[in-house]
C-alpha cells in the first residue's frame, strides 16, 4: 500500500483511505483535497469523462465520491475523519 | 400560418402530436398550435409507461392497440426516446391478490397478450430489492417505458415530415365552428379542430366532463439495477374503493439512465402545482413498504402534473355533438402516453371518414348524452386507472 | 427532529453572521443553518490568516447565543404563513435524521456562486472556479510550486491570485475579460471606499510578478497527450496548458491549474421556492431588507452583488428589522445607497464581453451533470424546453452551473425552484412536519447552542 501526504502534515494528522490508498491529511482538510492528493479525478461523468472538483462550495456536484459505502457525497463539503473509506469514479454501490 | 387547414390540432403534447402525425399520414393538411413548447404539459409530468390496462374491455382494447402501434415504430424511435421493453410486474402482496393475478392473466390472454405468473421465489429473484414475503406477480413482458417529451417530439417531427406545421408558442383563446382565435388577435380556419389540451381542454369547452387530477412524481439519482421492471402494486385496485378521496399507490419505474421514478398519487380539486407534502410523504412511504431500501436513494426532483380525468375512466375521442367542427382527443387520465397512438389513429379515421382499426364507440364524447352538461364538480368520478 | 427559532438565518457567510448576531443580541432565539462544515461563507472560509475583520465577526458569532447548524442544507419549505413557517433541512452526514426548523421570521443570506462559462476543455480535471481553487486550497489541497492561470472576471481574480501566491503557488497569468476602460468607473466608485481600494492595491502588490491581461480569456484548456491504447494504467487526462486569447492573438501557457470564474450569480433558489419576488435575477427587498413575502428577509449577495461590506450591513439591517428594532434598522439603512452604487459599478465592470458566447464549440459540454453539449442546446426555445428535450440542468446540480451559463449564452432564465432544493434522501421527504410548534414557540425554553 502506497502512502501519500497532503500539506501541513502535523503530528495530529488524520489517516483515511482513498480507493484503498492510505492518505494522511491535516485536521480540517476536506475529503476533496484528500482525493486530489491521490488522483486528479473524483467521478466519471455520464458519458465517461473523468471529472474533478469545480466550484469548491457544494453546488456543482463534480466532487461526488462514495464515503464509507454511501454514494454521491460532495467531498468538498465534508471534512476528513480518521478511518474514512473514500471511493471515486465507481458505479454507485446500492445503499 | 393564416389561411385554411384541413385540421388544426390544439396542444402539442403527446396526444396532439400523435393526432397530427396520423392526420398528416392521411394526407390532411395539419397545423399544430401550442401555448408553450412541445410536450411541456402532462406529457412532461408523466412517467412514460406503455402499459396494457384492463379496467374495462374498452380500456384494454385501446391500450392493447396502442401497444401494438408502439411496437410497430419501436425500431424507428431515436435513442433520446429511451424506449425500453422493461415489462411490468403487477405485484401481489398476498394470496388474495394472487387470485387477481390469475384473473388478469386470463383477461390478457383473451386479448392476445402473453403474460407470465411469478411465484414468491421468482419474484424475489427478478427484483431482489422488493420486500420479502410478497406472494408473487404477473409479468407483462410487452409493456415498455419511454421518455414522453422526446417521444412527443419524435411524433411531431414525423408529422412535420408529412407537411404538418407547428405554431408555438401561441396561445389559443377560442376554438369553435371551424375557427381558432389566437391571443394576438389573429384567426385560423380549419374544417376540423382537434382539442388535445389534456386537463386544459375545458378552457374552450367548460362543459366537458373532465376534472383535473393532480399527481406527484419523484425522480432519484442514478442507481442502475435497483429495479428492473416497472413495478406496480395490485393491491391498489383493492384499496381504491373510495370514490373521490386522495390516494397513493406503489408504482416505480426504472429509467434508462439508471434513475428511478417513484409514483403515484391522485387528488382532485388541487388546481396549483405546489407539492402536497402529506400526500407526497404517503406516496413515498407506500413505495418504501414495497422497496425497503428506497428511502436511502437520493431524490433529485419532485413535481406535480395534471391528469384529465373523466367519470368513466375512458378518454373522450371523437366528434363533439354540439359543434361539428370540433373533435376531442382528451380525458386520457393517466394513460395518455400509452394511448396517444391509438387516439391519433381514431381521430384521423374520424376526420378522414374511414373505418378505424378498433371500435370508436366506447370513447365517443356523445356517450355522455345529455349528461354531458352536468356540472363537472358534482359528477361522480370513479377511481380512475393509472399513470 | 424539530427545532424552534424566533429567527432562522439561512447562510453563515458575512450577511448571515451579521444578521444572527444582531438578532441574538436582542434576546431572540436564533438559528443559523449552512451547508458548509464551518461558518464564514465563501469569503471567510476556514483557512490560514483570516482578515482581522473576519476574525472579529467570527469571534462575535462564536460568542453569540445562536444555534449553529453547520453541514445542513435546507431542502424544502413545508409551510409559510405571515406568522412564520417550517423549513426542512438535511444533514450532510449520512444517517442523521432531517430537521424541521420552525421560525417566526426567516432571513435568507444564501450568498452567491461563481458564474462558469463553457469553453473547450473546461471539464478537464484541474480546471476549477477561481473561488473554487481557492476553496480547495483552504481545504488542504497542496498548491506550493504549482503553476496556476487565473481567468474570468471580477475582483475575485486578484484576491485569489494573492491568496494562492501566499500559499506558494506560481501564478503565471491573470486574465480579466473586461477592458481597462470598462473597469475604470469601478476604481472611481472605490475612491468612496478607500479600504477596498487599499485591499486591491495590496493584492496587486502581492501578485506583482504575475502579468495581468485585460480583454483576455481562455480559448481552450488542453489535456496531457493521451498515452494511446494498450498502455496499462492509462493515466486520466488532466490539464496541461491553457490557450489564452487576447484581441485576436492566441498563445499557450503551460500550467497545472486553471482557476476560472466569471463573476458571481446570486443563490436565489430558496427565495424562488418561497415565492418571493425576484427581478433581474436578484431578490427584491425594501430598505429594511424585507422581501415581498411577510416574515421573510433577505440580505447580502442575493439582493445584489455588493461584496462583504454590503453583506455585513444588510445582514445587520435584516437582523435588527426582524428583531423588531425598526428604528435601528432604518438608521443603518441610510448607508445602503453608497453600497448599492458600488454594486452597480461592479456589475458594469464585470459585464461579459459578447465574444465570450463564441467560446464553446458544438462539442463543448454545457451541462456537466448530464453531459449536454452546445450543439444540442442551439435552437431550443427556452430553459424549460432545453431541460425537457436535452436533459440540460436535470442532474444533481439542478442547473446551478449550466443555468448561469445558459442565461448568458442564450438569455434563458431559470424557472421556479422545485423541491428538494438540493438532492436529498428520499426518506427525508417521507415524513410530515410535526405540527403546531410555532404557536407555543415563545414559551419554549431556548435551545442550547450546539
Amino acid at each position: 500500500m502506497t502512502e501519500r501526504t497532503a500539506q501541513d502534515i502535523s503530528i495530529n494528522s488524520i489517516e483515511l483511505s482513498v480507493d484503498g490508498v492510505r492518505v494522511r491529511v491535516a485536521p480540517g482538510a476536506t475529503v476533496a483535497a484528500a482525493v486530489l492528493t491521490v488522483d486528479a479525478r473524483t467521478r466519471t461523468s455520464v458519458s465517461g469523462e473523468p471529472r474533478a472538483p469545480l466550484c469548491g462550495m457544494g453546488i456543482c456536484f463534480e466532487c461526488q465520491v462514495g464515503i464509507d459505502g454511501v454514494p454521491y457525497q460532495r467531498s468538498c463539503q465534508i471534512l476528513c475523519s480518521p478511518g474514512m473509506r473514500v471511493t471515486t469514479c465507481g458505479e454507485p454501490s446500492l445503499p | 400560418m393564416t389561411g385554411n387547414h384541413d385540421v388544426i390540432v390544439i396542444g402539442a403534447g403527446i396526444v396532439g402530436a400523435a393526432c397530427a402525425r396520423a392526420c398528416a399520414a392521411r394526407g390532411l393538411q395539419t397545423l399544430v398550435v401550442d401555448a408553450a413548447g412541445v410536450g411541456g404539459g402532462a406529457t412532461a409530468a408523466g412517467m412514460g409507461h406503455i402499459v396494457a390496462m384492463d379496467d374495462s374491455p374498452a380500456q384494454l382494447a385501446l391500450t392493447r392497440r396502442s401497444q401494438q402501434l408502439w411496437s410497430a415504430i419501436a425500431a424507428e424511435l431515436p435513442t433520446e426516446v429511451e424506449f425500453e421493453r422493461r415489462g411490468t410486474l403487477w405485484v401481489a402482496a398476498d394470496e388474495e391478490e394472487m387470485q387477481e393475478v390469475l384473473r388478469k392473466q386470463t383477461v390478457y390472454a383473451a386479448a392476445g397478450l402473453e403474460t407470465e405468473v411469478l411465484d414468491a421465489r421468482s419474484l424475489a429473484e427478478a427484483e431482489p430489492n422488493l420486500r420479502p414475503g410478497l406472494a408473487g406477480a404477473l409479468r407483462v413482458p410487452s409493456d415498455a417505458v419511454l421518455y414522453p417529451p422526446a417521444a412527443a417530439s419524435f411524433l411531431l417531427r414525423q408529422a412535420m415530415d408529412l407537411d404538418a406545421k407547428l405554431l408555438a408558442p401561441q396561445r389559443v383563446v377560442a376554438a369553435a365552428n371551424g375557427q381558432v382565435s389566437l391571443d394576438d388577435g389573429s384567426r385560423l380556419y380549419a374544417r376540423r379542430i382537434v382539442n388535445a389540451c389534456g386537463a386544459e381542454a375545458t378552457r374552450f369547452l367548460p362543459e366537458l366532463p373532465i376534472r383535473k387530477r393532480r399527481g406527484h412524481l419523484l425522480i432519484t439519482d442514478r442507481y442502475p439495477g435497483f429495479v428492473h421492471h416497472q413495478l406496480v402494486e395490485l393491491g391498489y385496485l383493492k384499496s381504491a374503493h373510495s370514490v373521490a378521496a386522495d390516494s397513493t399507490a406503489f408504482n416505480v419505474q426504472p429509467r434508462q439512465t439508471g434513475q428511478i421514478l417513484i409514483g403515484s398519487s391522485r387528488e382532485f380539486d388541487a388546481e396549483d402545482s405546489t407539492i402536497n407534502h402529506a400526500l407526497l410523504g404517503a406516496m413515498l412511504r407506500r413505495a418504501e413498504s414495497y422497496l425497503p431500501g428506497i428511502g436511502r436513494l437520493r431524490a433529485i426532483r419532485v413535481w406535480t402534473g395534471f391528469r384529465a380525468a373523466t367519470p368513466d375512466k375512458l378518454p373522450l375521442i371523437g366528434p363533439w355533438p354540439e359543434d361539428a367542427s370540433l373533435c376531442l382527443a382528451t380525458g386520457h387520465e393517466g394513460l395518455g402516453i400509452t394511448t396517444s397512438l391509438a387516439t391519433g389513429e381514431l381521430v384521423a379515421a374520424e376526420i378522414a371518414g374511414v373505418r378505424p382499426e378498433i371500435a370508436a364507440e366506447p370513447y365517443l364524447p356523445a356517450r355522455f348524452g345529455d349528461g354531458i352538461r352536468t356540472d363537472s364538480e358534482s359528477m361522480l368520478f370513479g377511481e380512475a386507472a393509472y399513470d | 427532529m424539530k427545532k424552534d427559532f424566533d429567527i432562522l438565518v439561512v447562510g453563515a457567510g458575512p450577511a448571515g453572521i451579521a444578521a444572527a448576531i444582531a438578532a441574538a443580541e436582542n434576546g431572540l432565539r436564533v438559528g443559523v443553518v449552512d451547508d458548509s462544515p464551518s461558518p464564514g461563507g465563501q469569503i471567510w472560509r476556514r483557512g490560514t490568516q483570516p482578515p482581522t475583520a473576519a476574525r472579529r465577526w467570527n469571534d462575535r458569532f462564536e460568542a453569540a447565543a445562536v444555534v449553529r447548524m453547520m453541514g445542513w442544507r435546507v431542502i424544502d419549505c413545508l409551510r409559510l404563513t405571515p406568522e412564520g413557517g417550517i423549513l426542512r433541512a438535511e444533514c450532510n452526514t449520512p444517517g442523521v435524521q432531517p430537521a424541521d426548523l420552525h421560525f417566526r421570521h426567516l432571513i435568507l443570506a444564501t450568498g452567491a456562486r461563481e458564474r462558469f462559462l463553457p469553453f473547450p476543455g473546461w471539464t478537464l480535471p484541474n480546471v476549477m472556479g477561481a473561488g473554487g481553487l481557492d476553496a480547495m486550497v483552504r481545504g488542504g489541497l497542496p498548491i506550493e510550486g504549482k503553476r496556476v492561470v487565473i481567468a474570468g472576471t471580477g475582483p475575485l481574480l486578484l484576491a485569489v491570485a494573492a491568496q494562492l501566491t501566499a500559499h506558494g503557488a506560481s501564478v503565471v497569468a491573470i486574465c480579466e475579460q473586461a477592458s481597462l476602460a470598462q473597469m475604470a468607473p469601478l476604481a472611481l466608485a472605490l475612491l468612496r471606499q478607500p479600504g477596498k481600494l487599499l485591499q486591491g492595491a495590496k493584492y496587486r502588490w502581492a501578485t506583482r510578478k504575475t502579468p495581468f491581461f485585460t480583454r483576455c480569456w481562455p480559448a481552450a484548456a488542453l489535456a496531457e497527450p493521451n498515452p494511446g491504447p494498450g498502455s496499462e494504467n492509462e493515466p486520466q487526462p488532466r490539464l496541461q496548458a491553457v490557450t489564452l486569447h487576447r484581441e485576436g492573438k492566441q498563445w499557450t501557457v503551460a500550467c497545472d491549474y486553471l482557476a476560472c470564474g466569471f463573476h458571481l450569480v446570486p443563490n436565489t433558489e430558496l427565495a424562488s421556492l418561497l415565492g418571493s419576488r425576484i427581478q433581474d435575477g436578484f431578490v427584491v427587498t425594501d430598505q429594511q431588507m424585507r422581501t415581498s413575502i411577510p416574515a421573510v428577509w433577505c440580505a447580502g449577495e442575493p439582493t445584489g452583488i455588493g461584496g462583504v461590506d454590503a453583506s455585513l450591513l444588510e445582514g445587520r439591517i435584516a437582523g435588527l428589522s426582524a428583531a423588531g428594532k425598526t428604528e435601528a434598522a432604518r438608521a443603518l439603512s441610510k448607508r445602503r445607497p453608497g453600497m448599492q452604487a458600488f454594486a452597480r459599478a461592479l456589475e458594469r465592470a464585470c459585464r461579459l464581453d459578447p465574444r465570450l458566447r463564441e467560446l464553446a464549440d458544438d462539442q463543448t459540454i454545457v451541462c456537466r451533470c448530464e453531459d449536454v453539449r452546445m450543439a444540442a442546446l442551439r435552437g431550443r426555445s427556452g430553459w424549460r424546453d432545453a431541460k425537457l428535450h436535452t436533459r440540460c440542468g436535470m442532474g444533481p446540480c439542478q442547473g446551478r452551473v449550466c443555468g448561469g451559463a445558459a442565461e448568458f449564452l442564450f438569455g434563458w432564465s431559470a424557472g421556479h425552484a422545485h423541491p428538494p432544493l438540493y438532492p436529498a434522501r428520499v426518506s427525508s421527504l417521507m415524513e410530515e412536519a410535526e405540527e403546531e410548534a410555532m404557536a407555543a414557540s415563545s414559551s419554549h425554553p431556548a435551545i442550547e447552542p450546539e
